[in-house]
């Protein structure tokens, strides 16, 4: 169903300021928690920086933006804003032909998900002291704000949220489950288009940010809805589709770096439920305590985990799916598909637990952000409670049980252009997915 | 430049900085006083100055875990402070002087060294006098020499019991005295005692008696909250020195001291049993006076002289001897 046939929509996503205006109360938050941060209580359950970032934006993002809008929190992230505007050199105007600061391409070798793996990884090893620590929190926040300036005065584009951005990255990919998409309503059009304003800008708005030609977008990984396209477009032949879910997995990618974010998301999810949400104390201590001897041995494990030990049961699972083939990168990041959607859920299971858990604080932080006592709302002196307590278990099963069947349908779907059976990969999803169910429950 | 562009700029402009300034500026016009354990700094600012007769207004936050406020040797209800909450408090002094203002609740195995002062200037200076000795110092007591008792009860003593004894007792008042109860450990009250006739439970009920009537239940009672809420965390609720951070404390030790003193070579050591009749029945009130008021030099015990009034001390005193004797039955 396409959705810019609606006036109100396509009038909402052709005009530049609505856009713009959630560009900048966003990025506002975004100083505003930075600040919050820096001179607001150290105290992370009544910061702004920490209950606005890791609680409520978290929920918002992994609940509902990911699974029903894709890469949507993109559409309005304010991250790359001040690094488009200064690209532009304006706030209206689009990006000039001739580049404003040096322009560069960014080096092909770099041009896919690794970079986004590993500074996902990165975040994640010190995400214990990052979720807890407003100083921290600021400082991770301003500089990847710093990092998506700096490389727009490098680059041409959007480099940070292409190609680094940590969040990005697994936002991509679970993106090709959502039920809305981006796509060109006619191939033809875009074949006899002249100039490709939708690539290379015109006068009605930028190239598209995301470095992405939309007539040859044919899943949502790479598409940042920066929603240029649908302002450059002469023909009008952009549209934003709603769909079925998961629709861009029957056409699986055969990337390792794609696959490879997929087992890093998986992983991260488990050790998470492990570490965060578990009862072992000193796994706790080990992940908080960075820099220590038992956080390097934390470390290791979490990196032979994600890198080795998960990658390394599915090429078996995989292998053993039939034998008789040789099991090469390509078929390999093709059944790794599956673990698509069943990463999606556990990440829904996973953030069930802790945004329930606290979201009172949210409340709280609301009314009183740097804890100095204010009280805008009167609801600075709410009382922490978890919420939903009883929701909590039997939600996170549906999830882990929806992810499951979503996985085991994906993997027969898949079975075939991987040539292998899906059998083995089926088991290793319920193997995972029995291993959450235990850590998280 | 388009006019929709300078607008558009205009409004940008003003609300980023709106988002900052205005914080920042209630930031700067909210001083709090910050309250972490004392590893991670104790008071922030430690030092506070104040005015005789003009009132001082204070706010306090908590940075890491759940901290109080109250002033030494004033009559004032101790202000909770929660973490990331604010907590205020108004306080009016009367005399010039420095006063000492510390934490009331259990926030670490420091807790007690969380103090900072008050420095409260104006009005009348008051009348140069001379500090009053502690009677321990009177008395020439090394406070921290063993002082094991050499003969201890087989049971419990009991001050109801040895009430009915006192007639028994030849020139008794001198034994009721408040100077003879203070300078007196009950091992010496029993030892002196060995002529009276009687056997040795019933001296030692008779002791009992002694320092039940040196004190009253009330006295006992508020003895018994400053124990609960300043001692026991070190010392055990039931006197055994096995407090909730006696563990943490014998086993932190050295470097616990060192993380906050840099070069003092100072160990913690186990906290006291009031449970070991041989440690209480050979310490005098005096002695025991004059350890809370000075503190154990070098063991970990805080000196809490600053802190409690002679009548709050002496009291505490009093409670500390009900871990060996029954004062009411």
């Amino acid at each position: 169903m396409e959705l810019t046939r609606l006036p109100f929509i396509k009038s909402l996503l052709k005009n530049r300021y609505p856009q713009l205006a959630l560009f900048v109360l966003m990025l506002a938050g975004f100083v505003f928690a930075i600040l919050a941060g820096l001179i607001g209580t150290p105290v992370g359950s009544h910061n702004f920086s920490i209950v606005f970032v890791w609680i409520a934006w978290w929920a918002i993002l992994i609940l509902v933006a990911v699974p029903f809008f894709g890469r949507g929190w993109c559409a309005v992230c304010p991250i790359p804003v001040v690094g488009d505007w200064l690209q532009r050199g304006a706030v209206l105007e689009p990006t000039p032909k001739t580049p404003k600061w040096l322009g560069f391409r960014f080096p092909a070798r770099f041009r896919n998900m690794w970079m986004q793996n590993i500074s996902f990884t990165l975040v994640a090893l010190f995400s214990s002291v990052i979720l807890t620590t407003p100083i921290v929190t600021s400082v991770v926040l301003a500089a990847m704000l710093f990092l998506a300036i700096g490389l727009s005065m490098v680059f041409e584009r959007r480099a940070f949220c292409r190609y680094l951005c940590p969040v990005g990255g697994f936002i991509g990919l679970y993106a090709q489950t959502a039920p809305i998409e981006l796509r060109i309503k006619d191939k033809n059009v875009c074949a006899k288009c002249v100039g490709k304003p939708c690539y290379n800008g015109s006068n009605l708005g930028s190239g598209c940010l995301w470095d992405v030609f939309p007539g040859g977008l044919t899943k949502n990984t790479y598409c940042g809805l920066c929603m240029e396209c649908i302002r450059t477009c002469p023909h009008d032949n952009i549209a934003v589709n709603l769909r079925p879910f998961s629709a861009d997995l029957a056409r699986p990618s055969a990337k390792l770096d794609e696959a490879f974010k997929a087992f890093i998301m998986l992983g991260a999810a488990l050790v998470y439920a492990y570490v965060l949400m578990g009862s072992n104390g000193a796994a706790k201590l080990a992940a908080y305590n960075v820099f220590t001897p038992n956080w390097f041995v934390y470390t290791a494990i979490f990196l032979a985990f994600i890198f080795i030990l998960l990658p390394g049961l599915y090429w078996l699972a995989v292998k053993s799916g039939n034998p008789n083939l040789p099991l090469t990168g390509k078929r390999f990041a093709i059944a790794s598909t599956p673990l698509i959607p069943l990463g999606l859920m556990f990440w829904v299971a996973f953030s069930l637990s802790f945004v329930l858990t606290n979201a009172t604080y949210i409340l709280a932080a609301l009314s009183d952000p740097l804890g100095l006592g204010w009280n805008l709302f009167g609801t600075a002196d709410i009382a922490w409670q978890p919420v939903l307590s009883a929701f909590v278990a039997p939600a996170q099963i549906l999830a882990l049980v929806g992810g499951l069947a979503w996985a085991v349908r994906t993997a027969q779907k898949i079975a075939p252009q991987a040539e292998i059976s899906a059998a083995p990969v089926i088991v290793y999803n319920l193997a995972a997915a029995l291993l959450m169910l235990w850590l998280l429950l | 430049m388009k006019r929709p562009e300078l607008i558009t700029r205009f409004l940008i402009t003003v609300a980023l900085l709106g988002v900052v300034a205005l914080p920042v500026w209630d930031w700067a016009q909210t001083p709090l006083i910050h309250a972490s354990i004392a590893e991670h700094g104790g008071w922030s600012p430690d030092v506070i100055q104040a005015k005789v007769g003009e009132p001082l207004h204070l706010k306090f936050t908590s940075d890491d875990v759940m901290h109080g406020f109250a002033v030494g040797q004033m009559e004032m209800q101790p202000v909770d402070i929660e973490p990331g909450k604010v907590s205020e408090t108004t306080l009016t002094f009367t005399k010039p002087g420095i006063y000492t203002f510390f934490c009331t609740r259990w926030c670490g195995i420091n807790h007690w060294r969380m103090r900072g002062t008050i420095e409260v200037s104006g009005g009348e200076p008051p009348a140069p006098e001379a500090a009053p000795k502690p009677l321990y110092v009177t008395l020439g007591l090394n406070l921290d020499a063993p002082h094991p008792a050499d003969d201890v009860p087989t049971e419990k003593p009991s001050a109801a019991r040895g009430m009915g004894l006192l007639h028994q007792v030849a020139n008794l008042p001198a034994y009721q005295s408040t100077d003879y109860y203070r300078s007196h450990t009950p091992a010496q009250v029993f030892q002196d005692l060995s002529n009276s006739g009687l056997t040795n439970p019933q001296r030692w009920d008779v002791v009992a008696a002694i320092w039940a009537q040196n004190t009253t239940p009330l006295a006992l009672a508020e003895g018994q909250k400053i124990y609960a809420q300043n001692c026991a965390a070190c010392h055990g609720e039931t006197g055994g020195g096995d407090g909730v951070f006696a563990d943490e404390l014998v086993a932190s030790g050295e470097a616990s001291m060192q993380t906050m003193s840099g070069s003092m070579e100072m160990s913690m050591q186990a906290p006291s049993s009031f449970s070991d009749p041989r440690r209480i029945l050979g310490a005098s009130p005096a002695l025991l006076q004059g350890k809370i008021l000075r503190g154990g030099m070098g063991t970990g015990m805080p000196m809490w002289g600053s802190i409690f009034t002679d009548e709050q001390i002496w009291n505490v005193v009093a409670y500390l001897y009900s871990f060996q004797f029954d004062y009411f039955k």
